[in-house]
């Protein structure tokens, strides 16, 4: 009978091209920059981070989550048990029972897939995605009839005539033929499937492992000085397993639909980032493309190769400066692929080798480098704003428990207010604190996000020793970018280990600790509705979502959450350098999350980060008003003067 | 080829910060010298006179030089003849460079004795060089109050930059770092007469009050824009050599710049 040959060769075929395009995908990888892996642990673990770690951010997409694990596993188990019976003609009908057991998983599964591409949301890739579900269902139900006579329902030879058996017989090897070629063929040859196998690859071969397992890992890898060249200029500069990240992706548009760049009408679209990124990988253009393009920019006319330089065709540097690293798109993203890490390096390559830094980046930079805050401040006034606070100083004081970290915020009148009321909050709480003064300096957070990881690195060093240079065991700041730059990047450039046995904390947590050890006491907040917006550096980079609301709690107040809070949140456009690159789009992202603020009927909202503040008060009035948690507990701080000299006396 | 422009740039102050930095007038002539260079006008070459290690030169590499000469100097040592030396040896015909160094004796004179000495024009705070053909430059002067003289001059010339002149690009690190310092060792001639002197600290000058007696809001607006018509000025055209130089005389004794 013709199935006894022609379905074999057609598997044995589809599966030796499939190993040629995948030779061919694992070089298009290795074009990319060394990178240190543990491959055979990666490779060892990878089930896991597929099981457990990537299932858990598909998971917030329940109905995708099951479906995937319908289809995936289906497909998975079934395509292993067409290799046994079907290629190697294992004669078995427990294992041609399993794999109709798989198909009809799969059927089913695919049957969702195919529902929700009835009316896909805007997010979702269009285009030979449309064709997926048609091609799964197609390889279920065909293999699923061509197991039947292995499994014993259908007798090995039907009662057709010979031309009737032929005619099946083509008709089911055309449909093997469309199907297994999909998923097969098209794995390792750039289809739909890809994601399959570039996603197992990339998941094993992760840049950050760390991530894996409830980890955390957001500091950004610093770029190696005095080169050839600095960052990212060609795909090739890439790492390989930044390459293989991108090859990954599954174009499901989750990190289009949290980019707040995307939602404000900024030429920026995670999803077309990263997939011009394989573009530049396997070279060609974009005109495959079918999913949202960059907002106001035609698709198609963006081409590169690997040796070619990105911005120069591929990707326009507005689109690399939009980007506010507020992580929205790599906390979404179900293959965990990490797009700022890739936008910082490209903007490294900008900033270090071309000087071209859009709008106040030059002048900022320049200001950085010349004063060590962005303003150009003499750095001589960094402690004016606490002329009147009586604070230690550790260049007198030399050690103390508690290390306040100002920040730039010092210079803003605005932010100086956050300080003060964090400050008289320390002082209640009899918290022996000191800060550097004048011997603080940036802490290169903005220098890192606009590229300049030459300042960024040198302003690190600088502040580390000078910090090396006194005792305390908790460092604390009002700032979270301050905050995340301390705690999860200066770590590389520590080498005295100045910060080796210092717990690193953003004021939230340590008031969050003092009203927990009964230090604080606060009265009832007596306004009207509040909400909270996590900062992105406080909550996606450090985790940090429920210190600032336990403080709320404290106040009594019971937080009208946003719909977009916590992992979620919607950053306020304040970050990565945004506000001084600012790349025009059609509305502010401060607008649209004041607007999430509105929704909640709040009248205040409470937040964590003097960026935040500014931002968000660059809104036009009437809105809620701005306020930080240190000032709305400073407000309703109870002072208990005289029990200390109560307990004093006593 | 090209005529040949020399750039000198020096080592700048953060009026903040009194940390070195890139000069603004110096940039400026560098980013001139640049955009000529970009024009095809003229062929851009940078030199400094002094410290060869100071980090800020990176910063004059980092906006696009692959060399930058620096003439080997100590801080007490007179860099006027090894720049004449060396502006003869490039065989330039333009050196563009601030109005004022940023630190040290920044008393704006180094252009004119470079000038008088190499016997060439020298064009006091340009805005811009809008054309240089057949050997004649078709420079914008900036004057106060945003006004413009254009002027027509021959090459070769010296050339100071006004703020107003195009501001400087961006250095990028990477490049600087990359750049050639190339040191050309000079013979050092001590600055004696600088060396006789005593150094204070500067003290604010008094500011001239200017009581504004408008009364209307056109008015102000005109006593804060117009050129100030000076009352006792005196135009001396027709007088002779003498007269004029006497009236000048005068006048420096009457507002007490000699006495």
């Amino acid at each position: 009978m013709i199935f006894d040959w022609l379905i074999p060769s057609l598997i044995a075929t589809l599966l030796v091209l499939a190993a040629i395009g995948a030779l061919r995908r694992v070089n298009f990888w290795r074009a990319g920059q060394a990178e240190k892996v543990d491959m055979w642990a990666g490779l060892l673990a990878m089930p896991k981070r597929y099981l457990h770690d990537l299932h858990h951010v598909v998971e917030r997409d329940k109905y995708m989550s099951r479906t995937h694990v319908a289809t995936g596993g289906g497909f998975v188990l079934a395509m292993v048990l067409v290799i046994l019976v079907h290629l190697f003609d294992i004669q078995s009908r427990i294992l041609a029972w399993m794999l109709l057991a798989a198909l009809g998983m799969m059927f089913c599964g695919a049957l969702f897939v195919f529902k929700r591409r009835l009316n896909p949301p805007s997010r979702l890739s269009k285009g030979p995605w449309m064709r997926l579900p048609k091609s799964l269902l197609t390889f279920a139900i065909t293999f699923f009839v061509l197991t039947l006579p292995a499994a014993g329902i259908l007798p090995e030879s039907l009662s057709l005539s010979n031309i009737g058996l032929t005619l099946v017989s083509l008709v089911l090897a055309l449909l093997v033929l469309l199907s297994l070629g999909e998923m097969l063929f098209g794995m390792t040859w750039g289809g739909p499937m890809k994601h399959a196998f570039a996603g197992a690859l990339h998941l094993a071969f992760h840049r950050r492992p760390e991530r894996f397992g409830g980890g955390r890992s957001t500091g950004l890898k610093p770029a190696n000085l005095g080169g050839e060249s600095h960052g990212v200029a060609k795909p090739e500069d890439f790492k390989w397993n930044q390459l293989l990240g991108f090859d990954a992706c599954v174009q499901c548009g989750r990190c289009e639909a949290m980019c707040p760049a995307f939602a404000a009408g900024q030429p920026l679209n995670p999803k077309k980032l990263i997939q011009d990124m394989v573009v530049g990988l396997a070279g060609g253009t974009d005109e495959k493309y079918a999913g949202s393009p960059y907002p106001n920019v035609p698709v198609g006319k963006a081409s590169g190769s690997p040796q070619e330089i990105i911005t120069e065709g591929l990707v326009s540097a507005d689109t690399l400066w939009s980007c506010t690293t507020c992580r929205a798109c790599v906390e979404e993203c179900p293959m965990m692929i990490e797009h700022v890490d890739a936008i910082v390096d490209m903007r490294r390559f900008l900033t270090l080798e071309k000087g071209d830094t859009p709008n106040k980046g030059a002048e900022v930079l320049e200001n950085i480098i010349a004063t060590d805050n962005p303003n150009g401040y003499a750095p001589g006034s960094r402690t004016h704003w606490a002329a009147d606070q009586n604070l230690a100083v550790m260049k007198d004081v030399k050690k103390a428990e508690v290390l306040f970290w100002v920040s730039d915020g010092a210079f803003d009148m605005r932010s100086q207010r956050i300080l003060r009321a964090f400050v008289k909050l320390l002082k209640a709480a009899n918290v022996n604190v000191a800060i550097l003064g004048d011997e603080e300096r940036d802490s290169g957070d903005v220098a890192r996000r606009l590229g300049d990881d030459a300042t960024f690195q040198s302003l690190a060093k600088r502040n580390l020793a000078t910090l090396a240079q006194y005792k305390f065991s908790t460092l604390v700041t009002t700032d979270p970018h301050a905050f995340h730059c301390l705690k999860n990047e200066y770590a590389d450039f520590d080498q005295a280990g100045a910060l080796k046995d210092v717990e690193v904390l953003h004021h939230t947590t340590f008031l969050n600790r003092l009203i927990e050890q009964g230090m604080l006491q606060v009265d009832r907040f007596k306004g009207g509705k509040v909400t909270y917006h996590d900062p992105c550096y406080l909550g996606r980079y450090n985790g940090e979502y429920d210190s600032p609301r336990a403080l709320l709690s404290s106040l009594g107040i019971e937080v009208a959450e946003m719909e977009r809070s916590g992992y979620r949140s919607r950053c306020c456009g304040g970050g990565g350098g945004a506000p001084i690159t600012d790349i025009p789009g059609e509305r502010r992202i401060a607008d649209m999350r004041m607007e999430d603020v509105a929704a909640t009927g709040a009248e205040l909202v409470a937040v964590g980060c003097q960026q935040c503040t500014a931002m968000l008060e660059g809104v036009v009035e009437p809105r809620p008003q701005v306020r930080d948690i240190a000032e709305i507990m400073a407000e309703h701080l109870v002072e208990q003067l005289v029990e200390h000299t109560v307990e004093g006396a006593a | 080829m090209l005529p040949k422009v020399l750039a000198l740039v020096s080592i700048g102050r953060h009026p903040q910060s009194g940390r070195e930095r890139r000069a603004e007038q110096d940039g400026r002539a560098v980013e001139m010298g640049l955009c000529l260079q970009e024009r095809q006008l003229m062929h851009l070459s940078v030199a400094h006179a002094g410290n060869a290690d100071s980090s800020v030169l990176r910063q004059y590499a980092g906006m696009g030089l692959s060399k930058l000469s620096v003439l080997a100097q100590q801080a007490n040592e007179d860099v006027l003849s090894p720049l004449i030396d060396y502006v003869e040896a490039q065989q330039a015909s333009m050196v563009l460079m601030g109005v004022r160094s940023e630190m040290g004796q920044s008393s704006g004179m180094l252009p004119y004795l470079l000038a008088e000495r190499l016997g060439w024009p020298l064009l006091p705070r340009v805005a811009e060089i809008q054309s240089i053909e057949e050997g004649v430059a078709q420079v914008l002067l900036a004057l106060p109050r945003g006004q413009r003289r254009l002027v027509s001059v021959a090459l070769p010339f010296v050339a100071t930059l006004d703020n107003a002149a195009k501001a400087p690009r961006q250095t990028a690190f990477g490049p600087g770092q990359r750049a050639d310092i190339e040191v050309i060792n000079t013979t050092s001639i001590a600055d004696e007469v600088a060396a006789q002197w005593q150094f204070t600290p500067a003290k604010p000058r008094p500011k001239r009050m200017k009581v504004v007696k408008a009364k209307t809001a056109a008015d102000r607006f005109k006593a804060a824009t117009a050129k100030p018509v000076g009352g006792g000025g005196k135009v001396l055209k027709n007088e002779t050599v003498e007269e004029k130089a006497q009236a000048i005389f005068d006048f420096l004794l009457e507002e007490k710049v000699i006495r």
